[in-house]
């Protein structure tokens, strides 16, 4: 499992470019960010290198952060990669809350999907079916290079 | 019980008594208090055309300011040398309220405290610290008389001096503890700073009253002290504590009906709402000898408790005071009390209670917004939770409010703290109808 740091913000101008900053100031480094918007607020999700340090120097702004368990499974970035992995869930019941993708910067043309799932068995349903499920510092492997 | 004959009399008994006192009061404010005699006449009102409770609705009303300015003795009804003891309260805006008492009155205090001691389950085999403040303070003295009266073992011990207090508790095998509630729970911090638990002292009830508080702290206070608390009000205006208690059922405070004529009237209208509705306390002293005080407006708002109590006072139960009645907001017609939104929120989880109600006006109506913090520490990642509590938020709001409202969850601690007065309330209907 990855720690994924989640923020609950409110709909108003500049509060997202605030958290931004606040990231930045603190030298903290975004690998993927996805917002969940309503008309009323947003649910921001960020896949970072330093998870703990993320949801700490947010809360010391005043932003309300929290750590999620999500599963972050590398896949071949080709046409049904996807598919095959979300299948691979389904066929177990698994359900998956909420995902979103992003392309490894270091990897050979690999994507990462990053799920929320209501399966704490998700991560080893999904490597005995030969999937590449990353740990948290294989997924920032290549923050050193 | 501690006067069973008259707490639980019959509600037509009572009535009859009532009516009979009141016409009294009524012509000997009149005779004896210009203020009175003024008002009466101004409103057109013969004192003794009243012969019904229902009349008392033609009776024009007493504020605060009129208290305030016959300082300190042009409200007093008997001559000075037939008053024994005053007290006095500090309002906020400086000028102090002074209250007189024949020997009459205190003789009739110290029954309704000795009432309240009894309501609450105490004996006269109880050992009672009486930690409220003795002096102009009527919560000292009045707590003190009450305590004799019953037979207890009185200590009178006043506020303050928190290790003393705990000291003498523990080695006077103290088992009742009248105070006010934010008192009692700093006597058990300092308890256990001590390494005393206040839990293993045979201290087993409290009564709490003279500021605001709230069922959770009830709850705070029972299981950090190991003791039932119990609840009374009063106030100098009308007595001082004993003018109402809450008995071992904790639900609702039995009001001296005998001595006390209550009504809860729409602060608006100043019209008399049904019992159960909420609405501006309102006192009128039967007996009282050295400062009558008729249909005096508390500002306390609050509603009568329906139906009976099982222990059988037959005295009507005012419901724990909810806010004042300065705070009521008037939405679409509904009188709206900010403090019941607090109440909605302390029950529901995964909210803090804290929030801010925002009025603006739609067209000709008024649109209400309730401005709710999301709690630190609840699992927010999934916007679906999110709109389920927030779903719940609104329901309950609306249900106790019996007004329609939006329901905004704000992030945590985003709304501004304040001690006292906080700015609950941000009323944009005036500006608009301007602009």
């Amino acid at each position: 499992m990855v720690e994924q740091v989640s923020v609950f913000l409110e709909n108003r101008p500049g509060r997202l470019a605030e958290l931004a900053r606040v990231l930045g100031d603190a030298e903290i480094n975004m690998r993927a960010l996805m917002v969940a918007d309503t008309a009323e607020f947003g649910v921001v999700r960020i896949i970072t290198d330093r998870p703990h340090e993320a949801r700490e120097v947010l809360e010391q702004h005043g932003f309300g952060a929290q750590l999620t368990p999500v599963v972050a499974v590398e896949i071949p970035d080709r046409p049904g990669g996807l598919a095959d992995v979300l299948e691979t869930l389904s066929n177990r019941s698994i359900s998956v809350e909420y995902a979103y993708c992003f392309v490894e910067p270091w990897g050979e043309g690999a994507a990462v999907d990053v799920l929320k799932v209501d399966d704490a068995d998700a991560s080893k349903v999904l490597r005995e079916a030969g999937f590449s499920v990353l740990t948290s510092e294989e997924l920032y492997a290549s923050d050193a290079g | 019980m501690f006067q069973p004959e008259l707490e639980a009399m019959s509600r037509a008994d009572l009535e009859a008594l009532q009516v009979e006192r009141l016409r009294r009061q009524l012509a000997n404010v009149y005779e004896r208090v210009p203020l009175y005699k003024q008002k009466f006449d101004e409103a057109g009102l013969n004192p003794r055309s009243v012969d019904s409770l229902t009349d008392l609705a033609d009776v024009p009303f007493t504020v605060k300011d009129d208290l305030r300015s016959a300082y300190p003795y042009g409200m007093f009804a008997v001559e000075l040398s037939d008053i024994v003891r005053v007290h006095a309260s500090s309002g906020t805006t400086g000028q102090i309220t002074v209250v007189g008492y024949t020997a009459g009155d205190i003789d009739m205090w110290a029954d309704m405290m000795a009432r309240t001691f009894a309501a609450g389950g105490a004996t006269p085999d109880d050992v009672i610290q009486v930690a409220y403040g003795y002096g102009l303070f009527t919560g000292g003295l009045g707590a003190h008389y009450g305590s004799e009266r019953l037979g207890a073992l009185t200590i009178p011990i006043s506020g303050g001096n928190t290790k003393r207090q705990i000291q003498i508790m523990r080695d006077f095998g103290t088992t009742v503890l009248a105070c006010t509630p934010s008192y009692s729970l700093l006597v058990g911090e300092v308890a256990a700073d001590m390494g005393i638990d206040i839990r293993d002292l045979p201290l087993r009830v409290g009564y709490f009253g003279a500021e605001p508080w709230s069922e959770n702290m009830r709850v705070q206070i029972e299981s950090a002290l190991g003791i039932k608390a119990i609840d009374i009000y009063g106030l100098s205006e009308i007595l001082g504590p004993g003018v109402a208690t809450e008995c071992e059922h904790q639900n609702g405070l039995h009001v001296n009906e005998d001595h006390f004529l209550i009504e809860i009237v729409d602060p608006e209208t100043l019209k008399p709402v049904a019992d159960g509705e909420y609405g501006e306390v309102v006192f009128t002293t039967l007996t009282k000898e050295g400062i009558p005080v008729i249909r005096y407006r508390t500002r306390d708002i609050s509603r009568i408790v329906p139906g009976d109590c099982p222990c059988g006072r037959t005295f009507r139960r005012l419901e724990r005071i909810t806010g004042r009645s300065d705070d009521m907001l008037i939405i679409r017609g509904v009188n709206v009390f900010p403090s019941q939104i607090e109440q909605v929120l302390a029950g529901v989880p995964n909210v803090a209670p804290h929030y801010q109600v925002v009025l603006e006006k739609v067209g000709s109506m008024d649109s209400v917004e309730v401005h709710v913090e999301v709690a630190p520490d609840f699992a927010f990642d999934e916007v679906r939770e999110l709109e389920a509590l927030q779903q719940t938020v609104c329901a309950e709001i609306q249900q106790a409010l019996a007004v329609s409202v939006r329901v905004k969850l704000v992030e945590p601690k985003s709304i501004e703290r304040s001690e006292g007065k906080a700015k609950r309330v941000v009323d944009l209907r005036g500006e608009q109808e301007g602009a």
